[in-house]
C-alpha cells in the first residue's frame, strides 16, 4: 500500500546505513516537514501561536532528554534545571547586548557544563539513585534561582527576555517566531536520525544496555555517559532560550520547576524512550489532553446539569494528566512510538502478512 | 552561646525528623517487599488526610470512628494501586515504575483536590498549641505526639516482623524468587505492604495535617520522606527513625545558621545537599543492605 515492499532486505553495507531504508518514511517525512513549513498559511496564527509553537519547542526538549535516557538509559529528573541554566544564561547575554545567535550558543554551552556535573553523579551510581539525585540537583537549582536576584531578575523573579532577532533582522511576527522554533527542532531531529548511524549512537546504546558489559568491549563508559549528559543539556539549553525568547518572553523560576522535569519525562515515557516519532507524539498529548478533558467536564456538567466547583475543574487537569501517564503505562509501556512501530510493521508486509518481517 | 536555645533547637529538630520518619517508613515498607521507590507516598499521606475529613469534618463523625475508618479504606486503596498499577510493571526498566509512581502521584493528588477542594483545613486533632515546658526549653506538643506516633510504629512493625506474615514479608525482600519457590504468595506479600504503608500514610496525615493543615503542601513531604529513607536505608525501619532524627537535627540547627547567611529557605536546600552527599558517599544509606551486582 504505502510501503511497496514487502520487510527491508539489505544487499550492500551503503544501504544498510541508509538514514531511511524504507522510501516511504522519508517521503513521510518530507511531507510533514512541507506541512509544517506552510503551517502559517494553514493554521490560524492563535492555533499557530499557542499549539504548534510550544509543542515544537517541548518536542525538541523531549529529544534532548531521550538521548540521556532513551539512547544512554540515565534516568534524568532535573532537566527542567539545565533548561533553566541555558534560558537564565542565553536572556542576561543577550541583555548584556551579545547578538542572540552567540546567546543562544552561550545559553546551551552553561548548560552543558552544569549538565554534565549531573553526570558525576553517574559516575558513582545509577538507576534509583541517579534519579534521586538529579531530583535533588533540580530542588537545589530552584534553590539558587528563587534566592538569587541578581540571576532571577529582581524581587518579582521574572526576567523580561530582549526581542528576539536572528541576523540582526528582529523576529515579532507570529510567523516568525514558529520558524524559529520549527528551524531548531528539525535541527535537534536530523541529529537525532543521524545519532544512530554513527559510532557514538551504538556506543550510547552499548552503555544502556549494560554499562560493565560494554567497559569490557572497550567502550568508555563513563566518557559515553558525561558526553550523553553534555550533549543533551547543551539541547535543553538552546530549547530552553528559545522557550522563554519565543513563548513565554519572560524567565520565572517556577517555568522551570520540578513538576516540569517531570512533565519532560513523562512525555518521554509515553512517546516511547528512544524514539523520535515517538517523542513528537508524546509532546502533542501531554500538551493537549489536561485542556481537551477540561473542556469535556465542564461541557459535560453543562449538559446534564451538574454543578461543578471552581476548585473541581481547576483540578481535573491534573487527575486527567496523571491518569493518561498511570494508564499508558499499563496498557503500552514502550509508549506511543511503539503503537506506531507496530502499524508500521504490520502495514510494511500487508498484504502478505503471512510473510512476518 | 546559648545552650538552651541549641538545645531547644535540637529537640524539636528531632521531633520534626521523627514526623519525617513516618513518611519514610511508609517508602521503606514498599521498597523492601518489591524495590519499588513509592513517590506516590506524599500523595497517599495526604489523601489519607483528605479521607479522615471527610468522616470527621464533613460527616461529623467524631475523629475516633473516622481514623480507623479511613485506615481501612486506605489499607484497600493501598493494595488496589498495586494490584492494578505496580504488579503488570514487574520487572521493566526502573524508568517505567518510577514514572508509574510519580503519575500516581500526580493522578491521586488532582483527584483529591478534585473531590474535596485545595483550601487548607485544620485537623481538630485536640492537641493544644501550647508549648510543653522541659526547664527552659520549649517544646510543640503536637511534635511529641507525632514522634510517639512515629515510635509507636516502628515497635509495631518491629513486632509484625516477627509474627509468620511479617516473615513472610522479610523473606520476599531478603529474595523474592526462592520465596517463590517455597511457596510464598509474592503477590499478596507485596499488595500486603502497599496496604500498610498506606495506613502508614493515614497515621502520617493526621499527623502533618494537625502540624501545618490539610492541603496540597503534604504531598510535598515527599521530598524530605524520601531523602530520610535514603540516608538510613531504603530497606531499613530502624534506619529510616535514625535518619530522620538526624536529618531533623541537621535541619533545625543548620538552616538557623545558615538562614542568615543566605537569606532563609535553607532548609530545603540542606535537604537536597543530605540527599545529594548520602548518594554520592554511601548510597547504600547508613543501616541498608548493600547489593553487589552482578554482570
Amino acid at each position: 500500500m504505502f510501503y511497496r515492499l514487502s520487510g527491508v532486505h539489505h544487499s550492500s553495507y551503503k544501504s544498510d546505513r541508509k538514514m531511511f531504508p524504507v522510501p516511504a518514511d522519508r517521503n513521510l517525512v518530507v511531507f510533514l516537514l512541507i506541512l509544517g513549513i506552510a503551517a502559517p498559511f494553514l493554521v490560524p496564527s492563535l492555533y499557530l501561536n499557542s499549539y504548534m509553537l510550544p509543542w515544537l519547542i517541548w518536542t525538541a526538549a523531549v529529544l534532548g532528554l531521550n538521548l540521556v535516557t532513551g539512547w544512554a538509559g540515565q534516568l534524568h529528573l532535573g532537566y527542567a534545571a539545565v533548561m533553566a541554566v541555558g534560558a537564565y544564561s542565553a536572556v542576561h547575554a543577550a541583555k548584556f547586548g551579545i547578538p542572540w545567535e552567540f546567546a543562544l550558543l552561550i545559553g546551551g554551552l552553561a548548560s552543558s557544563v552544569i549538565g554534565s556535573l549531573f553526570a558525576f553523579t553517574a559516575l558513582r551510581v545509577k538507576g534509583l539513585y541517579l534519579a534521586l539525585t538529579t531530583l535533588a540537583m533540580q530542588f537545589v537549582m530552584d534553590w539558587v534561582l528563587t534566592h538569587s536576584p541578581a540571576i532571577s531578575g529582581g524581587s518579582h523573579a521574572s526576567l523580561q527576555s530582549p526581542t528576539f532577532a536572528l541576523l540582526g533582522q528582529k523576529i515579532t511576527s507570529d510567523a516568525g517566531l514558529y520558524y524559529v522554533a520549527l528551524g531548531w527542532c528539525v535541527l535537534v531531529t536530523i541529529f537525532m536520525l543521524n545519532l544512530k548511524r554513527t559510532g557514538l549512537g551504538r556506543a550510547l546504546v552499548a552503555v544502556r544496555e549494560k554499562d560493565f558489559a560494554a567497559a569490557i568491549l572497550g567502550v568508555n563508559s563513563f566518557y559515553y555517559k558525561v558526553v550523553a549528559f553534555a550533549a543533551s543539556s547543551f539541547i535543553a539549553g538552546v530549547t530552553g532560550a528559545i522557550l522563554v525568547a519565543t513563548f513565554y518572553f519572560l524567565a520565572a523560576p517556577e517555568q522551570f520547576a520540578v513538576n516540569v522535569s517531570i512533565q519532560v519525562l513523562a512525555m518521554v515515557i509515553i512517546g516511547g524512550l528512544g524514539s523520535i516519532i515517538g517523542s513528537y507524539l508524546g509532546a502533542a498529548l501531554i500538551l493537549l489532553v489536561p485542556g481537551i478533558v477540561n473542556k469535556i467536564f465542564s461541557g459535560g456538567a453543562d449538559v446534564i446539569g451538574l454543578n461543578l466547583g471552581i476548585e473541581t475543574l481547576a483540578h481535573i487537569p491534573n487527575a486527567a494528566y496523571g491518569a493518561l501517564i498511570v494508564i499508558f503505562l499499563m496498557v503500552e509501556p514502550l509508549g506511543l512510538g511503539k503503537l506506531y512501530a507496530n502499524v508500521r510493521d504490520y502495514l510494511m508486509v500487508w498484504p502478505f502478512d503471512q510473510l512476518k518481517k | 552561646m546559648d545552650w538552651i536555645f541549641l538545645g531547644e533547637l535540637t529537640i524539636n529538630g528531632a521531633l520534626t525528623g521523627l514526623l519525617y520518619s513516618l513518611v519514610a517508613i511508609g517508602l521503606v515498607l514498599i521498597y523492601k517487599s518489591s524495590a519499588v521507590p513509592n513517590l506516590a507516598q506524599g500523595a497517599l499521606t495526604m489523601m489519607g488526610a483528605y479521607v479522615v475529613l471527610a468522616f470527621s469534618h464533613n460527616l461529623g463523625w467524631s475523629l475516633w470512628i473516622s481514623i480507623p475508618l479511613a485506615v481501612v479504606i486506605m489499607f484497600f486503596v493501598g493494595m488496589g494501586i498495586e494490584r492494578v498499577a505496580l504488579r503488570r510493571l514487574a520487572g521493566r526498566p526502573i524508568v517505567m515504575i518510577l514514572m508509574m509512581t510519580m503519575g500516581l502521584d500526580i493522578f491521586l493528588r488532582g483527584t483529591t483536590l478534585a473531590i474535596w477542594g485545595g483550601t487548607s483545613r485544620s485537623m481538630n486533632l485536640g492537641v493544644s498549641y501550647n508549648p510543653f515546658f522541659v526547664g527552659d526549653m520549649l517544646l510543640s506538643r503536637i511534635h511529641m505526639v507525632g514522634a510517639a506516633v512515629a515510635i509507636a510504629l516502628f515497635i509495631g512493625f518491629m513486632v509484625f516482623f516477627r509474627t509468620r506474615m511479617g516473615i513472610r514479608l522479610r523473606a520476599i525482600s531478603d529474595d523474592y524468587l526462592a520465596s517463590w519457590s517455597v511457596g510464598i504468595s509474592v503477590e499478596r506479600g507485596v499488595g500486603l505492604s502497599w496496604g500498610l504503608a498506606s495506613i502508614v500514610a493515614v497515621a502520617t496525615g493526621v499527623i502533618w495535617g494537625e502540624v501545618q493543615g490539610v492541603d496540597q503542601s503534604l504531598s510535598i513531604l515527599l521530598l524530605k520522606g524520601l531523602t530520610v529513607a535514603v540516608l538510613g536505608g531504603l530497606d531499613s525501619i530502624f534506619g529510616a527513625i535514625v535518619a530522620g532524627i538526624i536529618l531533623g537535627v541537621l535541619e533545625s540547627v543548620g538552616s538557623f545558621y545558615l538562614d542568615p547567611i543566605v537569606g532563609g529557605g535553607s532548609r530545603d536546600l540542606i535537604v537536597a545537599g543530605v540527599l545529594i552527599l548520602t548518594v554520592m558517599i554511601r548510597p547504600h544509606g547508613l543501616f541498608g543492605r548493600h547489593d553487589i551486582e552482578r554482570i
